[in-house]
């Protein structure tokens, strides 16, 4: 029965991967996109990588779903002619993912398999239950810094390009919802819930699934949707708030790895003692940067025009 | 016994819900109509799915996780068939 359920899903998956390079539109290819993400998050889910599934599903599917579709709206309110449509296959890139394809396959059954590291014997150091947690803030945790500091770096990409006269105005595009219409209802309604399932998935990620990453995903999605329903108002470049919240993450990473330092340790190495204590405090500042870096991500830079609903 | 009989009919009349709405979809030929199908599998499959599917859990923290996931699809869906209706109202009417 459980094959049964293997096999559909990995049809499913190869199937909507199909359709959304297949051609068909911009927009066909968003979406299918999206319910790829959803169908990959049941695959991890399916193989008890449960932290990977809900990764997945909030960034993979849910935020880079977003983002494309923010995308393709303002491709259409510009006017962007589309690319010619071809009707034929585009064969060399067809033909470069198909070898990729091939290649890793084979690189699957040639290589060894590699044999998981024994966390056992360590965990007790590690400061938390979650094998995930350890490994992403604790013995890997120079990757988790890096990549704190990268969606960091995103984000003044992103802000780069804007107009030297959009610089000061309210960030992002301007979103319109009826006072009082169902819009505005759901940004009153769904953020509480929101917010309350955010903060526990970084709490219950230290012992079981969960983390900085998904939590600050489904914090960052609360903050889209109260902005999109005009509930909240459109933050500001020149905000010292929203500032001090995009670099607090990495700061206080960078400064739990120094203070290791000076006390005699390695860079980012944590004593067993404190790890936990540590590590709650970079997982509630990485979620923050986190949850504020991404929103501000989706909505983009200034002076893009307006949104109809 | 009992319980697992219902879940079986509940999770049964759940999917015939879906696959009207899923047909609905297919078949009907104008937006509001679709919606109205589609809003029918989200609202009253999901419902009987998940009723279905609380027959078998073990702690009043799952019944009331269950409930919560269909009253937040509940919410969602209906939120966007209203703004989805209302973005086709607006097409249509520029087309007339």
């Amino acid at each position: 029965m459980t094959l049964a359920l293997d096999l559909a899903l990995c049809v499913l998956i190869l199937g909507v991967a199909l359709a959304s390079v297949a051609g068909g539109g911009v927009f066909r290819a968003v979406i299918f996109f999206i319910t790829y993400g959803l169908f990959v998050a049941m695959a991890w889910a399916r193989l008890g990588a449960l932290d990977v599934a809900l990764a997945e599903a909030a960034i993979g599917a849910g935020l880079t779903g977003v983002l494309l579709l923010a995308a393709l709206g303002r491709l259409r309110r510009m006017n962007a002619t589309s690319p010619p449509h071809r009707t034929g296959l585009h064969l060399p890139a067809a033909f470069a993912g198909a070898a990729l394809a091939c290649a890793l396959g084979w690189a699957w059954f040639a290589l060894p398999a590699p044999s998981p590291p024994d966390l056992g014997p360590v965990m007790p150091q590690s400061g938390v239950g979650n094998r995930v947690t350890a490994v992403l803030l604790n013995f890997r945790a120079w990757d988790t810094l890096l990549e704190s500091i990268v969606l960091l770096a995103a984000l003044l990409g992103v802000w780069m390009l804007a107009q030297d006269k959009d610089w000061t105005a309210p960030l992002g595009p301007r979103y319109h919802a009826q006072a009082g219409g169902v819009l505005a209802s759901f940004g009153r309604l769904l953020p509480p819930v929101g917010l309350a399932f955010g903060v526990y998935l970084v709490w219950a990620g230290a012992d079981s699934t969960g983390g900085a990453f998904q939590g600050g995903t489904v914090l960052a999605a609360v903050g889209l949707v109260a902005l999109m329903s005009n509930v909240m108002r459109p933050p500001r470049v020149s905000q010292g708030v929203l500032r001090a919240a995009l670099v607090l993450g990495p700061a206080v990473f960078l400064c739990a790895g120094l203070l290791a330092t000076a006390s005699g340790g390695a860079f980012l190495s944590l004593s067993p003692a404190l790890a936990k204590p540590v590590i709650l405090t970079i997982e509630v500042a990485l979620t923050i940067s986190i949850a504020v870096t991404l929103a501000l991500l989706v909505i983009g830079a200034s002076g893009d025009g307006e949104y109809a609903p | 016994m009992m319980a697992d009989l219902a879940t079986y009919v509940l999770t049964a009349l759940g999917l015939v819900f879906f696959v009207a709405g899923t047909v609905g979809l297919l078949r009907f030929p104008d937006t509001f109509s679709r919606l109205h199908a589609l809003t029918k599998a989200d609202n009253l499959g999901l419902g009987f799915i998940a009723l279905g599917i609380a027959f078998q859990t073990e702690t009043w923290a799952q019944l009331a996780m269950l409930a919560l996931i269909w009253a937040l699809a509940l919410l969602a869906a209906g939120t966007v068939a209203q703004l989805v209706a209302r973005a086709a109202l607006a097409t249509t009417q520029e087309e007339e």
